[in-house]
């Protein structure tokens, strides 16, 4: 098949190239405009997420044809890159963002938030991920990340009666405005030492040894790894992230934890890989120390918590220890692994919430592990599908969990990080004292509260959220081989091509 | 006459800056800051910069203080608060801190002095008096606005989505019914 040509510096080409992100805003604008006038009663609810979702929908089906029509750029990607990994990454978050929307219909409801904005929110959030997941400039790496960040503080907070939401958005905004400073002033460092902000152009810049080794370049990479490392809450910049996770409503810590970790994680591996990837040496060590750092205080963590939300946002913690040993291996298979991997964690993350969802109220931060005892007696389909997000979690073998990390692990082996990969293997280990309880709980022993199981309900959205999960999961789990060769294309597009024609002025 | 309108408006901006930090009254800040923004204005203009001078003044030193005032009076700070500084460690901290930015500044200062940074500038070269030509060819908007509208397009229109998620999300967090 021939690829589809686009000249990105024509306005056609452009539109037609950002066409996913038109769409989203278009869909955005139009729930606003019609909100204003339809608001508060719950019907209007129900219509603006549906809608949402057909707009989430429209989106994903724009980027699937454009992925399979093998949309590239004529000349060098100025703005937004038009790669395999662009569109990989943005049907990531897309997945995401639909689960995300289907759990919120019926939870919003039920916790009586009733704010429409909120559909709004997660539609702009999930532009600035998509524009962060194929930026082909750090200029655009900066405005996704914010845009997302800031619909994402908003949506942390929107549960505005209680007091834990308030205090998780206050935290969340602070910390993450402190960040963006960070991350924006390694920019700035970056463009001092390579005279360009285009990912491309700074590695054709870095080809120049004499640039490599300037300080200037360094303090830039770590200051970029402050910034993303606060994004993706990387350990020791982590500390916002449970009381954050624990205080928003739980559809919004789900997308948190998926689709927003996802995309700091896909900016982060296209600036390390296509930009910077001839100046290893300037972030290689400091992506080591902060995965191992990552993967041992998260788990170790994890494992002292009792409460279910706590516990999971723990995980999440540890689980971007893995997705940084990834990205410390700086090859292309790293970014192939990453995919995978960030595929299989967002809907294993969105899953889990979405039980915990299911069986907790007001908030789920005070749900017990042990209030999960006997569980499965009563609801055998629900244990049934955390159990296989449990698992999936820990790595185990037959689910696409297991695939993930052993991508990772083969991405670390084959980059001499023999260590890393050691160290990932035992923090698996360790990950299995938290994720098995939850398990043995639900199934070996006896129930004490039956009123947790009897109120345990999914609505329509949270029940097809949990059933897709489980079984793409399990599907994958044996299965992966289509997944694992779009995985390997689209990463090893993230190299910059041999030859490129028409650089900037 | 260059030098000395240079110096001038450098020396204003810091100890604008100076007493728009150590003023104990919120509004007497905000006032000194206008002072610092208009003296940063003039710099700009020294530059060849009078399109970013004029926006300088009109949206920071305008619309920006304005919004700042507004919300001194609008919470009442206008009276003096008790001082951030308590404690030792805050006082450690913060001296540690400013020593270390002097340290730097200094050895930026030799650095530049010694002819350090040519080889490194020396690759993006701005030849003296081209600022001042292109303006001439294309107008001091036209050299603004041809990169923003042609080259960053692209960011020009995510940032504007950015407001707008900006102002629904302000909305949603602080209306008091919605």
């Amino acid at each position: 098949m021939t690829p589809m040509l686009i000249d990105l510096s024509a306005p056609a080409g452009i539109t037609l190239a950002l066409l996913p992100e038109i769409v989203l805003t278009g869909w955005a604008l139009i729930l606003l405009l019609v909100i204003g006038w339809r608001h508060g009663d719950p019907d209007h609810h129900r219509w603006a997420g549906g809608f949402t979702l057909v707009g989430l929908l429209v989106a994903l089906g724009t980027v699937l044809w454009l992925w399979r029509a093998g949309a590239t750029p004529d000349g060098l990607p100025l703005m937004i890159a038009l790669d395999g990994f662009r569109w990989a990454t943005a049907a990531i978050f897309l997945i995401g963002g639909i689960a995300a929307v289907l759990l919120a219909q019926g939870y919003l409801g039920r916790e009586r938030i009733l704010v429409p904005e909120f559909y709004a929110l997660v539609l702009f959030a999930m532009v600035g991920m998509l524009l962060m997941g194929g930026a082909a400039d750090l200029i655009v790496v900066f405005l996704g990340l914010e845009l997302m960040s800031l619909s994402v503080y908003v949506l942390a907070g929107i549960k505005r009666r209680s007091p834990q939401s308030a205090e998780a958005a206050l935290k969340y905004f602070l910390l993450g405005a402190f960040a963006s400073g960070f991350l924006l002033y390694g920019i700035a460092l970056l463009y001092g030492a390579t005279g360009t902000t285009n990912l491309q152009a700074i590695a054709l810049q870095l080809a120049d040894s004499e640039i490599v080794g300037r300080p200037m370049l360094a303090l830039g990479a770590g200051m970029l790894l402050v910034g993303f490392g606060f994004k993706v809450s990387a350990v020791p910049f982590h500390m916002w992230a449970p009381d954050v996770y624990d205080g928003a409503p739980t559809p919004v810590t789900a997308y948190m934890a998926a689709a927003v970790k996802a995309a700091g994680f896909a900016a982060l591996v296209r600036v390390a890989l296509t930009a910077l990837g001839d100046a290893t040496a300037a972030w290689q060590t400091t992506v080591w120390w902060l995965a191992v750092l990552t993967m041992v205080v998260g788990n170790l963590v994890a494992l002292a918590q009792r409460r279910l939300k706590r516990m999971l946002a723990y995980s999440s913690i540890a689980h971007a220890g893995y997705l940084l040993v990834a990205v410390a291996a700086a090859t292309t298979q790293g970014g192939s692994a990453f995919l995978f991997y960030a595929f299989a964690y967002t809907l294993m993350t969105v899953g889990a919430f979405a039980v915990l969802a299911a069986v907790g109220r007001d908030g789920e931060s005070d749900l017990l592990i042990d209030d999960f005892n006997g569980l499965a007696e009563r609801r055998p389909w629900l244990s049934f599908a955390l159990a296989v997000f449990m698992l999936s979690l820990l790595g185990f073998p037959g689910t696409a969990g297991f695939i993930g990390k052993w991508l990772i692990l083969a991405a670390a082996v084959d980059a001499g990080q023999a260590t890393l990969a050691v160290m990932v293997v035992g923090a698996s280990v360790l990950s299995a004292g938290y994720y098995l309880p939850v398990i043995m709980a639900m199934y070996m022993k006896p129930s004490e509260r039956a009123e947790v199981a009897e109120g345990a309900r999914l609505a329509r959205g949270g029940r097809l959220v949990v059933a897709a999960a489980a079984v793409v999961l399990l599907l994958f789990g044996v299965w992966p081989n289509r997944a694992l060769d779009v995985a390997r294309d689209s990463g090893r597009q993230l190299a910059v091509p041999g030859v490129i024609i028409g650089l900037p002025r | 006459m260059r030098e000395v309108v240079f110096w001038g408006f450098s020396g204003v901006a810091l100890a604008a800056a100076l007493l728009c930090v150590t003023r104990r009254s919120a509004v007497a800040s905000a006032l000194w800051l206008v002072l610092t923004l208009f003296s940063l204005a003039g710099l700009f203009v020294l530059l060849d910069a009078q399109f970013i001078a004029a926006i300088q003044v009109l949206v920071y030193a305008g619309a920006i203080m304005v919004l700042f005032l507004f919300v001194i009076m609008l919470l009442n700070l206008g009276r003096a608060g008790p001082s951030d500084m308590r404690g030792w460690l805050g006082r450690g901290v913060a001296a540690l801190l400013g020593v270390g930015l002097a340290v730097e500044l200094w050895v930026l200062v030799r650095i530049v002095r010694g002819g350090g940074f040519a080889a490194e500038t020396a690759a993006y070269p701005l030849p003296p008096g081209e600022l001042a030509r292109v303006q001439q060819a294309e107008g001091a908007v036209g050299m603004l606005a041809e990169p923003l509208f042609r080259q960053y397009l692209v960011p020009f229109e995510i940032t504007s989505v950015l407001l707008l998620a900006a102002i629904v999300g302000a909305v949603v967090l602080a209306k008091r019914k919605i």
